[in-house]
C-alpha cells in the first residue's frame, strides 16, 4: 500500500512537472538576457541578471498596462451589463407568473445552443454599418444578455422558498425590492461563480476581439501579446516572455489566491458547452 | 420541465413582470436572435459590404462550399484534431481526478497545476510553446535530443502540426476534465467502496471498475461533450500559432470561418460554413448525448 501511495506521488509530481513546464520556462526566459536564451541551455537559473531589465523593457516597448487596462473596462462592462439584463429576467422567469413565460424560457435554452462563433459575422456586419465596429462598445455589447447567466440565476432563485418572499410582500415591499433586498443576497455564491466564469472567459477571448477591433489602443490583452510578438520580429524572447507574465499574471494571481472559487465558477461554465 | 407556480396569493404582476424581462429580451434579440436568423439569410444571399442591393442564390453558396476543397480540408483537420483532444484529455483527465483524490499529499497544489492551464491566457501561453518549440532553440528538441530523437519543426512541419496543436490542446483541456470528474467523484458514497471491499475488489484498478466507473457514468456523458465542444470550436492556437498553415495542414473550421468572412469578406460563403457548423455542433450534442445516456445507464 505504502509503495502505492509513493508511486502515485511520483505520477503526480511528473504531471505536475509537464503542465507547469511552460510556466516555469515563461518565468525563467523572462529574466535571462538574450544571449542567454539564445546559448539554448535548459538552465532555469540565469547566469546573470541583466535579464532583469526584461520587464521595464518590455513596457517601453509596448503598452502592456494600458492592453491590461482595456481587459479591466471590457471585462467589468460585460459582467455588469449581464447582471443588469439577467438577474430581473431571471427574477420573472423563476418567481413571477405571467403569460408567455414558457416560451420566453423556451428562448432562453435555445439561446444556449448558439455559441458566439455562429453570430460573430452579422454581429460585425451590423457594428459596421452602424459605425460602432472598432469600439469598446463593440468589444462590450455583444455579451451583454447572457442566457447563459438567466438560465444560472433562475435555478438559483428557484431553490429560494415563496414563503420568504410573500412575507416581505404582505409588508408592502414592491417585487423590485423583494428582489434587491431579499432575494439578491442569498444570491451571491451563484453570483460570484458566474462573475468568475464570465470575466476569465472574456480576458482569455481571442475570436471576437480579433474581429471586432483594429485599432492597437484598443487591443484586448491576447491581441496585445499577439501585437507584440508581430512587433519583436523574434529576436527579444526575454522581453516577450516578460510580456507575456505581465499579459498572464492577473489571472494567474487572482486563481491562486482563490482556487476553490475559480475552480467553481469554470466548471460552472461547463454547465454552457 | 414543469415550474413549480408561484404561491396562489401572488396577485399577477403581469406588468412588473414584463418590465423585468423586456432589457433582457430586447439586447438578446439585437445579439443573438437576430444574427442567428441573418446569418442564415446572408447564407442564401450574395451580398457584399457596402452594397446596398441584396439577391436571394438559393443553396448556391452551400453547393460552393461543398465543392471546395478549403472545406474539406478545414473540416477533416477539425475532426482530426478533435478525436486526438478528446479521447486523450478525457482519459488523462480520469486518470489524474482519480490520482488526486486518493492523494493525501499535495492534493490541492496538484490541482492547481494541472488546472493552471485552463485559466491562462490561450494566446499568451501559445507564445510560450511557440518558443518551447522552437526548430533550433527551443527546450522540447533539447529534450527530445537526449532521447535521442532528432530535432523537429512542431509547427512548421504539415505532418506534424496537427499533433502538436492538439497536444497543446490536451495540455488547456485535461486540467479541466479533472476538475469535472473531482465533482462527480466527490458524489460517489464511500462505503460504496467498502462493499466493493468485502466483495473482493481490493486493487484500486478493481474498485475503479467496479464502482468509481459506473456510477461516473452521467459525468462522463457531461465531461465528453463538454471536451468535444471546446475542441471543435479550437481558433486560439491555430490564429496565434500557425494561420492554418503550413499550406493550411492545420486550417480548422473556425479560422476558415474568419478568414473567408472577415479578411476576404466573402459574407454569403462565410456564412453557409457558419450554418453548416451550427447544425454540426446541434447535432453531435444530440446523438452524442442519446449513446452516451444509454450506455450509462445500462452499460
Amino acid at each position: 500500500m505504502r509503495t502505492g501511495a509513493l508511486l502515485r506521488l511520483a505520477v503526480l509530481t511528473a504531471f505536475a512537472g509537464v503542465f507547469l513546464f511552460p510556466f516555469i520556462y515563461m518565468l525563467a526566459f523572462s529574466i535571462k538576457p538574450v544571449d542567454e536564451i539564445f546559448s539554448g541551455s535548459l538552465s532555469l537559473v540565469p547566469g546573470s541578471w541583466g535579464g532583469l531589465r526584461n520587464f521595464p523593457d518590455a513596457l517601453r516597448a509596448e503598452p502592456l498596462l494600458r492592453y491590461l487596462l482595456n481587459g479591466v473596462i471590457v471585462c467589468a462592462g460585460i459582467l455588469i451589463f449581464q447582471l443588469l439584463f439577467a438577474v430581473p429576467c431571471a427574477y420573472a422567469l423563476a418567481k413571477l407568473r405571467f403569460r408567455g413565460r414558457e416560451v420566453l424560457f423556451g428562448i432562453v435554452i435555445f439561446g444556449l445552443l448558439v455559441p458566439m462563433q455562429a453570430t460573430a459575422l452579422p454581429i460585425y456586419l451590423g457594428l459596421a454599418l452602424s459605425g460602432l465596429a472598432d469600439t469598446y462598445t463593440a468589444l462590450i455589447a455583444p455579451f451583454t444578455a447572457s442566457v447563459f447567466a438567466v438560465f444560472l440565476f433562475r435555478q438559483f432563485f428557484r431553490t429560494i422558498p415563496e414563503d420568504l418572499l410573500d412575507a416581505a410582500r404582505l409588508d408592502g415591499c414592491s417585487e423590485a425590492s423583494v428582489m434587491l433586498r431579499i432575494v439578491l443576497p442569498m444570491t451571491m455564491p451563484a453570483a460570484t461563480a458566474f462573475a468568475i466564469f464570465s470575466v476569465v472567459s472574456h480576458w482569455n477571448d481571442l475570436f471576437w476581439p480579433i474581429i471586432a477591433i483594429r485599432s492597437p489602443e484598443l487591443n484586448t490583452p491576447p491581441l496585445g501579446i499577439l501585437a507584440f510578438r508581430s512587433a519583436d520580429a523574434g529576436d527579444r524572447y526575454g522581453e516577450l516572455m516578460a510580456g507575456t507574465v505581465i499579459i498572464t499574471a492577473p489571472l494567474i494571481i487572482a486563481f491562486l489566491m482563490a482556487q476553490r472559487r475559480f475552480i467553481e465558477g469554470i466548471s460552472l461554465g461547463a454547465l454552457k458547452g | 420541465m414543469s415550474p413549480k407556480p408561484p404561491s396562489a396569493s401572488l396577485p399577477a404582476h403581469t406588468r412588473t413582470a414584463w418590465a423585468f424581462v423586456l432589457p433582457f429580451f430586447l439586447v438578446l434579440s439585437i445579439f443573438v436572435l437576430g444574427p442567428t436568423l441573418a446569418v442564415i439569410g446572408l447564407s442564401v444571399s450574395d451580398w457584399k459590404l457596402g452594397e446596398t442591393t441584396i439577391t436571394f442564390v438559393g443553396l448556391e453558396n452551400y453547393e460552393e462550399l461543398f465543392g471546395d476543397r478549403i472545406f474539406w480540408n478545414s473540416a477533416r483537420n477539425t475532426a482530426v484534431y478533435t478525436l486526438m483532444v478528446v479521447p486523450v484529455s478525457v482519459a488523462l483527465g480520469v486518470w489524474l481526478a482519480v490520482l488526486v483524490e486518493a492523494s493525501r499529499l499535495g492534493r490541492t497544489f496538484f490541482r492547481s497545476a494541472i488546472f493552471l492551464p485552463v485559466v491562462s491566457t490561450t494566446v499568451a501561453m501559445a507564445v510560450v510553446w511557440e518558443f518551447l518549440l522552437h526548430p533550433t532553440l527551443g527546450p522540447v528538441n533539447t529534450l527530445i535530443g537526449y532521447a535521442g530523437v532528432p530535432p523537429q519543426r512542431f509547427l512548421s512541419d504539415a505532418k506534424i502540426v496537427l499533433v502538436t496543436l492538439a497536444a497543446i490542446g490536451v495540455w488547456e483541456t485535461a486540467g479541466y476534465v479533472m476538475v469535472l470528474v473531482l465533482a462527480g467523484l466527490k458524489s460517489i458514497p464511500s462505503d460504496l467502496y467498502d462493499a466493493a471491499a468485502v466483495d473482493g475488489a481490493h486493487r484500486p484498478w478493481e474498485r475503479f471498475w467496479t464502482v468509481t466507473w459506473p456510477l461516473l457514468g452521467p459525468t462522463m456523458v457531461f465531461v465528453t461533450i463538454i471536451a468535444m465542444l471546446r475542441a471543435i470550436r479550437v481558433f486560439e492556437t491555430v490564429a496565434a500559432l500557425t494561420q492554418g498553415g503550413p499550406r493550411r495542414a492545420s486550417e480548422v473550421v473556425l479560422f476558415t470561418i474568419y478568414q473567408e468572412g472577415i479578411t476576404y469578406f466573402r459574407i454569403g460563403y462565410a456564412s453557409a460554413l457558419t450554418v453548416v457548423f451550427l447544425l454540426v455542433l446541434l447535432v453531435l450534442t444530440a446523438v452524442q448525448f442519446r449513446v452516451l445516456d444509454r450506455r450509462a445507464h445500462y452499460g
